[in-house]
């Protein structure tokens, strides 16, 4: 199985610098697993103030309502998707995203 | 979250007619203000036309108090002889079931497949599964059980024979040999039982009285998952009988002891129950269990119901069925006769939370003067769509949008809030797949904000009409599947919206007799006429969808169950069953994305002097790399031009699409065996056709191909190339000089 290599932070650049696609294939490859990983959260975003606001938060089995994530609000969507992309980085390569090249 | 929410009735209405809407709050009596706008445009922020609505003054105008208006969710079937089930000393309940939801998660529950029980009186007896899902008997309180618990999604023959005489009560728990291998047993359990005969009640199929408050009756305890052949006798059959019964291809009493033989294969079609006892215990189902669904003696010869009912004996109760909410009316009146047809909606607004939009649609008055255009709300997909819950649920979401899902309080409301029902995109609390939706409950998701979809994006095309001083009138699908093609044959152009997806025979046949006559007709959208529907004539509000055999799907449909129960009609896609949306729309549905949206590239073909008058004025080479639906025109939901599946061969590609994100992955109805490279990225196939083609009745054809495709009319305050080319379009269209087919 494909496993993401923590040192390609290139394609975490990639990532931040265009969240909503084209990506290249292997962006592509890293979002495949982050977004489906088990040990990432199956998340999504709650728009708390139309076209302003929205927050993360975590869906829930049993039909459960999905659990707001305290602090995790942002202005834009692209930093909400740059957060969980952080997120679910550390989660699957154990290590911290660390400061960007080019940023 | 809305705390105030409502519903019309009807959904479609006339100048001058009545409508009426029921109302209800969800935490408590509280005011609310109520007033009735139409609506021009949605709330698509702050760089956008944004929302626009017209007051349309009536006597609802103004402040009113709320109350409380519960729904009870969960299908059953109920007898209303009460007579005839009281004061039972010797009876025997049977039924072949299988448990769809065993134990119920998080919060185990009781299902009841049989009985009288009246929790609001604490008398009444029935079979049901315990907690923990075990074959249990209950009368006035006191219960006996197997202890073994049933295994999802098995078939097993169940029966309790009480004889209070002799006080003893025997269950009897079979599971039915089948293909799969199982290591459970036949279960058998005789327990000294003393009791009291119940008195007289309503006996239910599928779950228990609760109470009846301010006249309504509630229910509880409901089944998940199917019941077939349920019987009573009226005496105590010995263990050895009801063996004999779980082995027998049904479960056929003799005539002396039945006393309610419930044949669910007849009257498939309706909400009646037949008893076939000399009984005469005929029932009605309600909230629309699913009906036409394979039995236990199913054995996969037949896949049409109506060819082999027998086999067909059992019906699929859910405790989140829901048909009918049942408010109770709070606001009536009359729509003024000089109101112009459109969508409208009653805006109910409360202090704490957003408002709330029970949509409507006001169409022109009847035998009246007509507009010269017409714009076709897509309600039957609007309806399949309602309360759509599914990316709030864990599963692939984020994977197939290319984003995380974005959702707003009232979207939550869903999830907090379950009796409210799903969407045709849902599934069941038990897994299966929800075929049947109706108008009549709170509607959460067809509203003028949210998530720019349907009725939200269709609002950007009624918009750009009014903002070219373009008379329009709105017609529906709903009146379309009942009225036919007379609904359009006054019109110059049919304008559908952005995405037509749900269609009925009736509906494509009116729409293919409208263009054998001269009509146009602008698609302006993607993945339309798409899916069968049917509207079930005992259910008015409801449409049922199957979803057969292929194509992108929410659920698969069980197998041996494609068949809608409403008509009889084969479900699935139109693609399917020689109706490709091709042959009408030239066009049809070959992939998705939901990240970022693209762009059309002209073609050679647009230079075609047939195709002048849609480039008029338009000198650009690429077309709407602009839109409020993700950045571009090209987006969302794409269809392309196919002869092989019935595009005109003389039809225009004047445009097509191109550079799409990985998101956008081909459909798989387009190819028999997976393969690499199916994604935007690579794939040519993932793009949308602009097509244009001359009917051989004398009208025309275009298709926008691209459900993103309205959002780009308004940019530029109107000025852009896709709105330039749309409107050459509609007023070439508007033109009665026939079109000459090449």
């Amino acid at each position: 199985m494909f496993t993401i290599d923590p040192r390609r932070t290139d394609l975490a650049l990639e990532f931040k610098r265009r969240p909503f696609g084209p990506h290249s294939p292997e962006l592509q490859a890293v979002l495949n697993v982050l977004r489906s990983s088990r040990h990432c959260q199956d998340l999504l975003l709650v728009c708390t103030r139309p076209h302003a606001e929205w927050q993360l938060a975590e869906k829930q089995p049993y039909g459960q309502p999905p659990r707001l994530m305290p602090g995790a609000v942002f202005t834009s969507l692209e930093a909400a998707e740059w957060h969980a992309f952080q997120m679910r980085w550390e989660a699957v390569t154990g290590q911290a995203m660390p400061a960007l090249d080019g940023e | 979250m809305p705390s105030v929410l409502g519903y019309a009735d009807p959904l479609t209405v006339a100048p001058g007619e009545d409508i009426r809407f029921m109302v209800g709050t969800l935490d408590g009596p509280r005011r609310y203000r109520a007033e009735i706008v139409r609506l021009v445009n949605g709330d698509t922020g702050p760089d956008s036309p944004g929302l626009k609505t017209v007051h349309l003054p009536t006597s609802i105008d103004g402040e009113h108090e709320g109350v409380p208006q519960h729904i009870d969710a969960g299908s059953y079937v109920i007898v209303e002889h009460p007579q005839a089930f009281g004061a039972l000393f010797r009876y025997t309940l049977q039924a072949f079931i299988q448990p769809t939801r065993v134990p119920i998660r998080p919060k185990p529950a009781r299902q009841v497949i049989m009985g009288t029980w009246a929790e609001d009186q604490g008398t009444g007896f029935a079979l049901m599964l315990d907690e923990t899902g075990a074959l249990t008997f209950l009368l006035d309180g006191t219960v006996v059980s197997t202890r073994i618990p049933l295994t999802a999604r098995r078939w097993y023959h169940v029966g309790a024979a009480v004889d209070l005489a002799a006080e003893t009560v025997t269950l009897c728990q079979t599971p039915l040999a089948d293909h799969a291998p199982s290591l459970e047993r036949p279960i058998s359990v005789t327990a000294s039982f003393r009791g009291t005969p119940a008195p007289r009640g309503e006996f239910f199929l599928g779950a228990a009285r609760r109470a009846v408050e301010d006249g309504r009756l509630r229910t509880m305890w409901h089944f998940n998952g199917k019941i077939d052949r349920p019987s009573l006798a009226r005496r105590a059959l010995t263990p050895a009988e009801m063996q004999v019964a779980a082995t027998a291809p049904s479960t056929l009493l003799p005539a002396e002891d039945a006393f309610g033989l419930w044949d669910f294969a007849a009257d498939m079609s309706s909400d009646h129950v037949t008893d076939r006892s000399p009984a005469g215990l005929h029932g009605r189902t309600v909230n629309a269990p699913k009906r036409a669904v394979t039995g236990h003696n199913w054995n996969g010869t037949e896949m049409d119901w109506r060819r082999a009912p027998q086999q067909y004996g059992a019906m699929h109760f859910h405790d989140d069925d829901l048909y009918d909410a049942g408010w109770r009316p709070s606001l009536t009146t009359t729509i003024p006769p000089d109101a112009r047809s459109g969508v409208y909606a009653l805006r109910l607004q409360a202090d704490g939370g957003p408002d709330f939009w029970a949509v409507f649609y006001v169409r022109p008055p009847r035998g009246g003067r007509r507009a010269p255009v017409a714009f076709l709300a897509s309600t039957a997909t609007y309806l399949a769509y309602s309360n759509y819950r599914a990316r709030m649920r864990p599963g692939p979401a984020e994977l197939y949008i290319g984003a995380l899902p974005v959702v707003d309080p009232t979207d939550l409301l869903l999830m907090h809030h379950p009796e409210l029902g799903g969407s045709t995109y849902d599934t069941h609390s038990d897994g299966s797949g929800v075929c049947h939706v109706s108008w009549r409950r709170p509607i959460l998701n067809v509203r003028p904000t949210g998530r720019l979809w349907n009725l939200f994006l269709d609002f950007c095309l009624l918009d750009w009409l009014e903002a070219h001083d373009q008379p329009y009138d709105v017609i529906t699908d709903d009146d379309l599947h009942t009225e036919g093609r007379a609904l359009l044959a006054d019109y110059k152009v049919i304008l559908t919206g952005c995405h037509p997806e749900y269609y009925s025979r009736e509906m494509l046949d009116a729409l293919a007799g409208y263009l054998g006559r001269g009509g146009r007709l602008m698609y302006m959208g993607g993945n339309g006429f798409y899916w069968r529907v049917s509207y079930p004539s005992a259910h008015p509000g409801m449409i049922e969808v199957r979803r057969a055999e292929d194509g992108t799907r929410a659920w698969a449909e069980a197998v041996g169950e494609y068949y809608h129960s409403s008509t009889g009609e084969y479900g699935g896609l139109w693609r399917r069953q020689g109706r490709a949306p091709n042959a009408l729309a030239g066009v049809g549905f070959v992939a998705q994305g939901f990240d970022r949206s693209s762009y059309y590239r002209r073609t050679t073909a647009s230079r075609n002097p047939r195709a002048r008058f849609i480039f008029d004025g338009v000198e650009d080479e690429i077309l709407g790399d602009f839109g409020l639906a993700w950045g571009g025109a090209a987006g969302l939901e794409l269809d392309a031009f196919n002869p092989g599946l019935g595009s005109p061969p003389w039809a225009l590609v004047v445009a097509s699409s191109e550079e799409h994100s990985n998101a956008f992955q081909l459909v798989n109805e387009e190819m028999n065996v997976s393969f690499a490279g199916s994604d935007g990225r690579f794939s040519p196939a993932v793009r949308a056709d602009m097509v244009f083609y001359e009917h051989p009745g004398g009208g025309a054809v275009f298709s926008t191909g691209s459900i993103a495709y309205v959002g780009s009319l308004a940019h530029q305050g109107y000025a852009n190339n896709v709105s330039r080319l749309t409107l050459n379009v509609l007023r070439r269209f508007l033109d009665p000089t026939p079109f000459a087919a090449p």
